[in-house]
């Protein structure tokens, strides 16, 4: 699977957008701590947390005994360049060429 | 407090040795990036990150911690206004290794205060994708547009 493919995979999930979310807010947690309070399994966490790594949205470090899941942003960013951004620059040139014709007249 | 260190990581298509010319040529930093780093890149030297907007405004400053061609570069990164005051520098390793036929390159940017941590969250995904482009299609991404 090419790696923006795995990128949008880990993103169409609900519980996975949540470990992002949660990672966003406070970078550098470990299982225990992303698995209070979420209603799921400590062994769907950990399935979770491995897809997003291998999708490149999430690193692990480890300090002392303990692994610490730190959300990476740079997948997310090359979508918005890819499939967002340019969209929107497009829609922005059609927007100015529209008034430069409108004030030619 | 959260102070857990901001890592963003990026697999390259290319050599260690073309992403770590990338990094520290200023003539293929200016390409991608915008900016430049000025320094001799020996440890203890001094570290600018100069602004190719003309002008050359030095926008942070620093000291070379580490700096391993090909493998790991270290810095220390401060504003301008705290240049003298190393308490209030942050710190950036820059790892680069070969993972099959790629690299990967980690950016792992530590001891931030508050307020740099604020700054930095959007600056390294925009000169990573930018890098990232750079390297396999020779095309960079308009970053700072």
């Amino acid at each position: 699977m090419k790696a923006i493919d795995k990128v949008f995979k880990a993103l169409a999930d609900p519980s996975r957008r949540e470990l992002i979310d949660r990672l966003h807010a406070k970078n550098g947690q470990t299982l225990g701590e992303l698995c209070k309070g979420l209603d799921m399994a400590r062994q769907s966490v950990t399935q979770h947390l491995e897809l997003l790594e291998d999708a490149n949205l999430i690193s692990v470090r480890r300090v002392g005994r303990e692994k610490l899941h730190t959300f990476n942003p740079v997948p997310i960013h090359e979508i918005y360049e890819r499939w967002i951004r340019k969209f929107e620059r497009g829609r922005l040139d059609a927007l100015s060429n529209f008034k430069a014709k409108l004030e030619r007249k | 407090m959260n102070n857990a260190p901001f890592v963003y990581v990026t697999y390259i298509a290319a050599t260690p040795q073309k992403v770590w010319q990338a990094l520290v040529e200023g003539e293929l930093t200016r390409q991608y990036w915008r900016h430049e780093q000025v320094t001799d890149w020996k440890p203890g030297s001094k570290w600018e990150l100069v602004a190719d907007d003309g002008k050359r405004t030095v926008k942070h400053v620093g000291k070379v911690v580490e700096s391993t061609p090909n493998k790991r570069l270290v810095l220390t990164w401060g504003d301008v206004a705290d240049a003298a005051d190393a308490s209030k520098h942050s710190r950036v390793a820059i790892d680069i290794e070969t993972v099959g036929q790629m690299v990967r390159l980690t950016v792992t940017h530590d001891e931030l205060t508050p307020d740099m941590r604020r700054r930095i969250s959007n600056g390294w995904p925009r000169v990573l994708s930018s890098l990232k482009s750079f390297l396999e299609t020779g095309r960079p991404l308009d970053v700072f547009a």
